[in-house]
């Protein structure tokens, strides 16, 4: 472990790399557009599964899964799910001991992709969707992935708990001191999302406002993906982060959660999806990720799993507020894939855990 | 004439033991003692104590394990004593559910008593609010406390401390109490001073039992710690292999703990080597019993009550959450669905992979432990080889590593030439067999201490190998023994999560690995019917293991 790849190393690596951007430099010319024809089909189906490692909630994860199994009969998905962080070293440590288990990988934390691109990790791959509906900020100039969802990490809470007009509307509103021990909030080391709404968030409000955040007795789980679901069993009554999509799937579950965005922007979290450089199954994989970004299934994203898309056909769903509308905070991928152990590090000092 | 086999095969078992403990622990020492350069440094233990996010952890890891194990004596003492000395109504009973209480893996419990006892969404407290009518933020119980958390621990640690006392308590001989009787001392004063004492011994060792349990367990803090905003030992070691991976501080912060578990068993084995407590010769009457009364009914009582705690509670809750859409409301006839349960076993596609993994894992550790504890407690207890002290202290070496510790020492023992064995489920089998070795060591060794080796030596008089007396006239004795370690193996395989959540990849996922993933998502539901599937798996084997066990007595003994 002690020869384990490192952000650092990677860093110092690539160090004329220009760090802090999220279009790392071009190589060469991008690799040709790849369409789903029929003899990428058949060689997946001989390869017969793929292993995908995401964020993404499990039950959409699955629901995912399900709809490519349904399309391609004969290929089956194993989804390994798990938070970014998690996946983002555990990967590290499978590549390290010459273990090729994932074939395609989706990250709540861009700053993955970075450094993975830049270690080599990732096999070029344009789905054909990509290169025509992919505007250029969610595409890697090289091809070597694409932004597969993005989601916000707004503010919540449980309308049963708390009235719409006494909710908290701005990050400012959120430190209130009356908030104590009612506030729940996912974790940087583990989560993506978190990760990088935390970067985002120290950027713009300091890290004053995570100390007096750490002063209300905040109940520290894990997944972004869990906050809504302590949101919707009552068990806190508002939550400081989390994934919007999840509370909108709870919402249209008909759970008692509604959705802030602050008056400061809400985080802006891309998940992009790559294919790995060692895929135990390449075709399996180029299909999976081809299909993934298709209209077809990016509406599904949205339409079933209340997630946001980079499609430029992709509709937003009409009980969400338009994408358009919100008022989000900058991300900076680059700045998240340099600063990750520091942020880490400061966010232990401040919660204790 | 055949050829002794026995010493090529104790030495390859000695080899195998330096293999599976020295090399992983050897390997956690070395990089303790490394900084990030490769040099030789004592700045991670430098760092470790004057850091406060190592202190901190450590002071709480204490004020934990103590706790649980002043309480676990105070509640097992008593039950054991109910259940081993006393006339009260289903003491059989009473017996075998805390022995059933051990099937459900600790972070299990952890998380259907967060379904239980979480200030806002707990269902005892959802009830204590309906009945006094308190505002929706006071709460009763608050599971994400120190508290909170020393309660969980020890619901699950209590049955090792029990289950010693209720055993010592049977096999204590009726004749001193009877003696204390004629002599003229009451029920109570012979309690006190002849039954009292011949168990304080066996307490002693629940004690420290239940301290290490505390000390090494990462799974119920893991769930209730971190959401209540402080690390304990264990999991501030786990937090080290977040990315950036820090081995060689999580190396250091398990030399204490490993120096102080060697300590505790120094004082232990001093405290009973001492004076003999030779109660086990067969020619002592039964035990008496002792009439309750009418204190028979308070007695029952009492002891359901201490078994709805780690038993009838959190198996209601999590029936509950198992056929509920969310968690934290109590599941009514219109309300009851099966949502959960096709998930689970329909579209979660880790369970089936993980169901296999873990079954295959468990069986084989049972099987490979339980002959290797054979082989450790048959060489020392008949001080079979030289240096058989070394294979004893080899043996119980694991106890003193935390899971999480020994799972970094094989990760990193194993990622390198010759055995690459990351990635496969060997690494996993290496690991549950050393991490169940002590126990199954010592229940195999004490079991030994009560076979005399006269019958060994007269069938080696008679001529046998060492082997053929083993197998002939040893391993039938200990049959029963035996059996009871490969169920105990079994289970415990299947609960170890510390050691897994390290070493798993993938392709290597196991039950308990699954649950934790789910539990930091919060998808309970899929949780909650995992939880029940692998507690009834794990019953169905042990039931069959007893049906096993049970078999030798219907034929003639040959």
């Amino acid at each position: 472990m002690t020869r384990k790849l490192t952000r650092r190393h990677v860093l110092a690596a690539s160090a004329a790399a220009g760090a802090g951007a999220f279009i790392t430099p071009v190589r060469g010319a991008p690799p040709e557009t790849q369409k789903i024809t029929p003899a990428l089909i058949e060689a997946a189906k001989k390869e017969g599964k793929l292993s995908w490692y995401t964020s993404v909630d499990l039950a959409l994860g699955e629901k995912v899964a399900s709809a490519f199994e349904a399309k391609y009969p004969g290929v089956k998905v194993k989804v390994e799910r798990s938070g970014a962080e998690r996946n983002y070293q555990r990967i590290g440590q499978e590549y390290q001991n010459k273990i090729y288990n994932c074939d395609v990988v989706n990250s709540s934390d861009a700053a993955h992709l970075i450094v993975w691109k830049r270690a080599n990790m990732l096999a070029p791959f344009v789905p054909e969707e990509v290169a025509q509906h992919f505007p250029a900020a969610h595409k890697d100039p090289d091809g070597m992935f694409a932004s597969w969802r993005i989601t916000l990490s707004p503010i919540a809470y449980n309308t049963k708990l708390v009235k719409a007009e006494e909710a908290p509307k701005s990050y400012a509103d959120l430190v209130d001191p009356k908030w104590m021990g009612k506030i729940v909030k996912a974790h940087p080391g583990y989560s993506g999302t978190i990760m990088t709404a935390t970067q985002q968030l120290s950027r713009d409000l300091g890290w004053a406002w995570f100390e007096k955040l750490a002063k209300l007795k905040v109940m520290q789980v894990q997944s972004a993906t869990e906050p809504p679901k302590k949101l919707a069993q009552g068990e806190r009554a508002l939550m400081a982060d989390g994934g919007e999509y999840v509370v909108e799937e709870l919402k249209t579950r008909g759970e008692p959660v509604e959705i802030v965005y602050p008056t400061e922007g809400t985080p802006l979290i891309t998940g992009p999806s790559a294919i790995m450089v060692r895929a135990p199954n390449p075709n399996a994989s180029r299909l999976f990720h081809a299909w993934s970004m298709t209209r077809e299934a990016q509406q599904l994203n949205i339409d079933v799993g209340a997630l946001r898309s980079a499609h430029a056909q992709a509709r937003d769903r009409a009980d969400m507020k338009k994408f358009s509308d919100i008022k989000t905070l900058r991300e900076e991928p680059g700045v998240v894939a340099d600063q990750a152990d520091a942020l880490k590090a400061q966010y232990l000092k401040i919660f204790k855990v | 004439m055949t050829r002794d086999l026995s010493r090529p095969i104790l030495i390859a078992v000695s080899a195998l033991l330096a293999a599976m403990i020295v090399l992983p622990v050897g390997w956690l020492l070395v990089v303790s003692l490394t900084n990030k350069e490769g040099g030789a440094t004592l700045g991670n233990f430098v760092a470790l104590f004057t850091d406060p996010t190592f202190v901190d952890p450590l002071i709480t890891t204490l004020i934990i394990a103590c706790s649980v194990s002043v309480i676990c004596c105070l509640v097992a003492a008593p039950l054991g004593w109910l259940v081993a000395r006393t006339d009260m109504p289903l003491a059989r009973t009473v017996r075998t559910l805390v022995m059933a209480s051990l099937v459900t893996p600790p972070f299990v419990g952890a998380i259907a008593w967060e379904m239980l006892a979480a200030p806002n969404s707990g269902l005892l407290n959802q009830l204590w609010r309906l009945m006094s009518g308190m505002p929706s933020d006071e709460a009763l119980f608050d599971i994400y406390s120190l508290t909170g958390l020393i309660f969980v621990i020890s619901c699950y640690t209590f049955p090792y401390v029990f289950i010693l006392v209720a055993n010592a308590l049977d096999r204590m001989p009726g004749e001193l109490e009877d003696a204390s009787s004629m002599l003229g001392a009451k029920t109570w004063q012979t309690a006190r001073r002849i039954t009292v004492p011949l168990a304080l011994p066996t307490l002693l060792a629940g004690a420290l039992v239940a301290f290490l349990q505390a000390l090494n367990l990462f799974g119920s803090p893991a769930i209730l710690a971190i959401p209540a905003g402080f690390h304990t030992l264990t999991t501030r070691i786990w937090s080290l292999f977040q990315f950036p991976p820090k081995p060689e501080l999580a190396a250091a912060a398990s030399v204490p703990l490993l120096v102080l578990t060697i300590l505790l068993l120094r004082a232990q084995a001093m405290a009973l080597g001492r004076r003999g407590y030779a109660v086990l010769g067969g020619k002592y009457g039964a035990p008496r019993s002792i009439r309750l009364g009418w204190l028979r009914g308070p007695a029952v009582a009492l002891a359901l009550f201490v078994l709805a705690m780690p038993l009838f509670l959190p198996y209601a809750a999590l029936f509950n959450s198992a056929f509920s859409r969310v968690a934290s409301r109590i599941v009514t006839p219109e309300t009851i669905t099966l949502h959960n349960v096709r998930f689970t076993f329909l579209e979660l596609s880790s369970t089936m992979p993980a169901l296999k993994n873990t079954f295959l894992l468990a069986t084989a550790s049972a099987t490979l432990g339980a002959l290797l504890a054979l082989l450790i407690a048959y060489i020392v207890a008949r001080k079979a080889v030289r240096g058989h002290r070394v294979l004893a202290f080899l043996a119980t070496a694991p106890l003193a590593i935390p899971g999480i510790v020994l799972g970094v020492g094989l990760f990193l023992a194993y990622t390198r030439p010759p055995l690459a064995l990351y990635g496969t489920l060997w690494i996993l089998l290496i690991a549950f067999v050393t991490i169940e070795l002590p126990a199954a060591y010592q229940q195999l060794g004490s079991a030994f201490h009560a076979v005399h080796p006269e019958l060994e030596e007269a069938g080696r008089m008679l001529g046998a190998t060492r082997l053929r007396t083993l197998a002939d006239i040893t391993a039938p004795l200990l049959r029963s023994a035996v059996i009871a370690t490969w169920c105990f193996i079994f289970v415990a395989t299947i609960r170890e999560l510390s050691a897994a959540v390290i070493l798993f990849t993938s392709e290597t996922k196991v039950l308990s690995v699954l649950i934790f993933d789910l539990k930091e998502s919060g998808d309970v539901g899929a949780i909650a019917v995992l939880s029940l599937s692998m507690v009834a798996i794990t019953t169905i084997v042990i039931a069959a293991a007893n049906r096993l066990h049970a078999r030798p007595q219907m034929r003639p003994a040959t």
